[in-house]
Parts: C-alpha cells; structure tokens; sequence
C-alpha cells in the first residue's frame, strides 16, 4: 500500500494486464511445464496473496530466510555430530591412528564435551566467524573459505551472467517462433544438456580444448608467477575462466530457456497482444515491448531459485579444472575426510543460497505491480 | 467445476463413490469399461509419441542388460587380478569394443555392470523422494495452520537448498554404500514433488466431493487416503519417471565426488577412475566419453518417456 505509484518497469506498456491472475499457470494442478527440466518455483498461483506493506512483506521474507538459515545452522551441528557414524572414528578408519591420537582428535573437536555444550560452543562459533580448524590444511576453516570465496564468486557470477542473458534471450525467440525450426533445436538441445552431469562436461570441454586441441589451460585460475591485477595477467584469468564458465553455462541456460519458453506461451494467448497488435505494432515491437516484460516476471523467481544449482554446480566443475574456490574446498574436503572443513562450506554455500533467494523475493515485488501494490 | 466432473478428470475419486458401488453390477461394469477405453486412449497417445517410444525402448534395453550383467560378462571380468595380460588403455577396436581401462578391465563390461547400480540408485531414490514428497505435500495442502504451516516451511527450505549440498553432506557422514547414496539422494529431493503435490491437493480440496464427504462426517485419514491420495497419485507417477533422471545425475555426481561404493561399478565411478588418471588430458577419450553417453542415454530417456506420460495425464500441456 506504500508505493501505489505504478512507477512500472516497462513504461512502454498502457496495456499491460494489471491485476489479471492468469499469468501464472492459472491452473494448479499443471506443474508448469518448465517442470519438465526439474525446475523448482515459489511463484505458483496458489501463493497466498502478498498483502501488507513493503516493509511488512519485506520482515516476512525476512524471517523465512532467518528460519532457513537457522535450519542450516542446527542441521550443519547435527549432521556432523548426531549421525550413525562417528566423525573421528570414521577419519581413523580411514587413515591410521592410535588411541591416544584418537582422543586427541576427540577433545580438539571438542567431541569429550556433552551435545548441550558442543551445540553452544558451535552457535558462539558461528557468531563469531570461528569455523574450527581444518584437519587437511590445519589452518582455520574461516580463513580458508575467505581465500577461496572469491574464485567462487567471480565464476559463478560470470556463468550466472551469462546463462540468464543467453537463457532468456533465446527462451523468449524460442517461444514466439514456436514449433519452428529454430524452436525444434533449441529445445531438444536444452533436453539433451539437461540430460548430462555438469562434471561429464566439464570433462568433455576438458579434453577436447585442453588436452587434445591445446588452446586453453587444463587447470587452476592464473598461471603460476603472472600479477592477476596486470593487463596479461587478467588476460590468462579470463583463458583459465573459460571452460570451467562454459560447463555451468551450457547446463544451467538450458533451463533457464525452458523456463522462459513456458513463461512466454503462457502469455501469448492473452488478450493484450490483440489489442497490441490492433494498435499496428510490429510482431517485434509486440514481442519486445509487451510479451517479455510480463512473462519475465514469474521468470525471475524461478531463475534466482536455479542459481542455487549452479552453485551446486560449481562444486564438481571446480573440482574438475582445479578452480581455487569453494567448491575445491568442498571436494577436498570430501576427499580428506575433512568434516569441520565440509560443515564450513556447507553453511557458507547454504548462506549464500539463502541470500540470494531473498534478494529474488525483493526483485520480484519491485518488478511485479501487481506484488507490489496487492 | 460441479459434481458431473469433465472427462479429462483423473479417473480416481469419483469412482470410489459408494454410490456407484452400491449400483450394483451396472455400475461397476461402467466404470471398468471407462478405464478400459481410457487405457486405450492413452495407449494411442504414448504411441504416437515418438521420442516417447524411442525413450521406452532405450530404457527397456538397459534394463535387460542391467539384469542379465552376470550372464553376459561374469564377475570375474572385472576382477582385476585376472586382466594381468589385458592391454591397458587399449583404444576401442573389434577385440576391445569400447576399450579399457588403467587395470585392463573392458570397458563396456564396467557400463553393464555400472548399469546396475546406476538404475538402481535413481529408482530406489526416486521412489523414496516420491513417497516423502507425497506425504509432505498432502499434509501440506490438506491441513492449514501451524501445522501446516509448519509443514510449508520445511519444504520452502529444501526448495532453496540445492540437493546436491545436502547429499553431500549425508553421504559423507554415513557409510559409504549403495543404500547411503540412496538415502542422501532420497531424503534431499523430495520438495519438487512435494510442491506440485501440495498445488493439486490445494486444487482437489476444493472440489465438492471432498466437502460431501467432509459432511457426511469423513475424517483426515479418510479425506486423505480415499479422496486426495488417488487424485495426486497420476500426477505423481508421471513426476517419477521426471524425476528418476535427476536422480541418476546425482548419483553420478556423488560418486565422481568419491562419496559412492567404490567397491561397486557404477558409472558415476567410472568417471570419477577416469578422472584419477587424467583421461581427459592423457588422450583416453573413450574412457571419459563412454560412461556419461550411458548417462546422458537413459536420463534422456526417462525424461521423454516422463513428458509423456506428463501429457497424457495433464491434457493441458499438449497443445505447448
């Protein structure tokens, strides 16, 4: 109610439908058919209605990215601490020790403590930025996740970039040429990239342009001694981003193109089109100015919610090219085993997850009129 | 939207009605007659469906040789002990179709015996995510306040949480096996399920026969079993074959990440061996290429055979 001002996103659209329910599939029973590439949305017609205020909406979505992110937390301790299987036993098993490094293990774990003061000790842990040690690298697990949280970001973001623009782009053209030719491709290409792990590939990109054709890099971010802030050096960065950006892209834009497809059928048969048209637009101009804008919004939401794969993702493309990041450390940890490493990693990844799907609720109401006003 | 439902409804609750049963044999007879035509025209539908059928066969032969492995190739063909003499990295040729690994073994003894568990992963968690799916999104749906709620709440989070995170926070607690992987795949990727679930028991619910029989003095268990249930369960069949897919991929994921029975083949390990010995780089391109074929193979299979059958019970989808 705070902002009835209908400042649209598209000021190019009188036409647009305002508070009609049909944008999003109007029927409940039809998983929509971008289901059809595992898509997962919040934004399903049987939504309760947003009602309240921004600030009210905004302290909602607020407190269910707190009670998500304290579910991570109080499942991040249990998991590593409550499950059949005890975590240093399990390392013992898997590397020799004696007894008495055994208990070692235990008390620097802090596993000799009752769960009440091991569960406290963590919450004080995470508050405070202290992760615990890694067992591998016997450094701090915060120190670690801030050395490798910036590789992560920089390629995800990249291939996150680059997979919506590609996405939607030609989502959109795929739908409104639907049933062409170019249509046909488009989607039985995507059905096929869905189809592969992410890491197959990656091992495929590897192979070809690493190992067999030579013309880039098979490993790491920056080849060793080279200033990554110098003109050559930001140049080998973007050589070495290159394969590992491809393998998330071309997994994750394919489901971003089914979404957007949907999204924009969806929207084709509306009445705003005819009247559009009637006015003597051109079918690009119709396309362009009126179609997209509003089958992007349920888009986005959905879009936001994929990017939680594709940082999923990240974790075997790193471990296939080396990548420095996050997700190397997740499969190093793996590999170690390095539990308090893993747990860190788990909440941090989970954290940004859940930030970055509120960041996708807010987007949405300043995109959505009808949230926004509602 | 009143009593007399449009044909394309699911063929489930109205026919549980007593009134037809107490019809006697002219009404039972009616209602086996139209399941028999529907049967039919479905099957007219999945046919003409080429992908679909293609899809089918493709499944149908790796099940075959999934089963039959033993018979095909013994066991003892991947003992490495016994492939001392079998030329390493051997390039795929007429005595070694699909090639061999770093120890000798036949590559395409690994994929049929790799095939076994890989299928039998993606079903057995398909099938556990769909019954925690299934339970998850009827209460959700059926019952409101803090209950459910409560119930909304934890399928919103693992909605947001990628599944993979949590698989692999599961499978590297547990013992490493088969069954672990099952479960860390299983109880991680339910929430798709659960939502759609929840938005047709949201749909169901407002139908008039739920509110008859809610008069009439039916409970929970009754509304929930006898009504929702079989109204949700076409819905879910069709997203199991969707979903059996995914699950395979994350198998595979999990194990290239070294969390899978690496006492057992499965293509998903077979990978990740590849991956221990540089195949990439070092010119194996038979030993990376392989595998994930057999993957991409029977995802895509199982995802046309799912649209399908997605079709077919949602007519709405169709015309796209």
């Amino acid at each position: 109610m705070t902002r009835p001002a209908r400042n649209d996103p598209h000021p190019a659209d009188p036409t647009d439908p305002g508070p009609a329910s049909a944008t999003h599939s109007a029927d409940p029973a039809d998983p929509d058919p971008a289901s059809a590439a595992g898509s997962t949305g919040t934004a399903d017609a049987d939504e309760p209605p947003a009602g309240g205020s921004f600030a009210g909406y905004f302290l909602r979505k607020l407190g269910g990215a707190a009670t998500s992110m304290i579910l991570v937390i109080v499942l991040g301790f249990f998991a590593f601490r409550m499950l059949p299987g005890d975590p240093v036993l399990k390392i013992a098993k898997e590397r020799p020790m004696s007894p008495a490094q055994i208990a070692e293990l235990r008390s620097q774990y802090g596993l000799d403590k009752p769960v009440i003061v091991q569960f406290w000790d963590y919450l004080v842990g995470i508050v405070t930025g202290d992760l615990g040690e890694s067992y591998v690298y016997r450094k701090t697990v915060s120190s670690l996740i801030v050395e490798y949280l910036g590789p992560t970001l920089l390629l995800t973001g990249t291939a996150a970039l680059i997979a919506i623009a590609m996405g939607l782009w030609l989502g959109q053209l795929s739908a409104w040429r639907r049933n062409s030719l170019f249509d046909k491709l488009a989607s039985s290409t995507s059905l096929i990239f869905w189809s592969v792990p992410t890491f197959w590939l990656g091992l495929i990109l590897l192979m070809i342009f690493g190992g067999t054709l030579q013309w880039l890099p098979t490993g790491g971010m920056i080849t060793p001694g080279l200033d990554p802030w110098s003109a050559a050096g930001i140049i080998d960065v973007i050589k070495h981003l290159i394969l590992p950006v491809v393998s998330l892209v071309v997994v994750v834009y394919a489901q971003f193109l089914m979404i957007m497809r949907a999204s924009l059928i969806e929207e084709m048969s509306e009445d705003y089109l005819t009247t559009a048209r009637a006015k003597g637009l051109t079918e690009d101009e119709v396309r362009r100015r009126h179609a997209v804008p509003n089958a992007l919004l349920p888009t986005v939401t959905v879009v936001f919610l994929h990017i939680g794969g594709l940082i999923a993702g990240a974790v075997t493309v790193e471990a296939v090219f080396s990548w420095p990041g996050l997700g190397k450390l997740t499969f190093e940890a793996i590999r170690g085993p390095d539990l308090p490493l893993l747990q860190g990693t788990f909440v941090v990844f989970s954290a940004i997850i859940i930030v970055m799907n509120l960041a996708a609720d807010l987007v949405y109401r300043f995109l959505d009129p009808r949230v926004r006003r509602a | 939207m009143s009593a007399n439902t449009p044909a394309e409804a699911a063929p489930g609750p109205p026919d549980r009605d007593p009134r037809e049963r107490g019809a006697a044999i002219d009404g039972a007879k009616l209602v086996r007659e139209r399941r028999l035509n529907n049967a039919k025209k479905n099957w007219a539908l999945f046919r003409s469906d080429v992908p679909a059928l293609l899809g089918a066969l493709v499944l149908l032969f790796f099940v075959v040789i999934a089963l039959a492995a033993p018979l095909i190739a013994p066991a003892a063909m991947l003992d490495v002990t016994k492939q001392l003499d079998a030329p390493r990295y051997a390039p795929p040729s007429l005595e070694h179709p699909l090639g061999t690994d770093g120890l000798g073994r036949e590559l395409w003894v690994r994929i049929l015996w790799g095939a076994r568990v890989s299928i039998l992963v993606g079903v057995a968690a398909t099938v556990m995510s769909m019954v925690i799916g299934t339970i998850m999104g009827l209460a959700a749906g059926h019952f409101s306040g803090l209950f459910g709620g409560l119930i909304m709440r934890v399928i919103d989070f693992f909605i947001v949480l990628p599944s993979l995170l949590l698989a692999i926070v599961l499978s590297s607690v547990l013992e490493r096996g088969v069954f672990t992987i099952v479960i860390a795949i299983g109880l991680t990727s339910w929430a798709s399920t659960a939502r759609i679930v929840r938005s047709q028991t949201l749909s169901v619910e407002s139908r008039l026969y739920i509110e008859r029989a809610r008069i009439l003095g039916a409970g929970h268990r009754h509304i929930l079993f006898r009504h929702l249930l079989p109204a949700v369960m076409p819905l879910v069949l069709a997203n199991t074959t969707l979903t059996v897919g995914g699950a395979i991929i994350a198998e595979s994921t999990l194990s290239f990440l070294g969390l899978g029975d690496t006492s057992k083949e499965s293509w998903g390990t077979i990978l990740k061996n590849s991956m221990d010995v540089s195949a990439a780089t070092s010119g194996y391109w038979w030993y990376v290429l392989t595998p994930g074929i057999a993957i991409l193979l029977v995802v895509l299979a199982f995802t046309m055979v799912g649209r399908a059958l997605e079709a077919i019970i949602n007519p709405a989808l169709r015309s796209r």
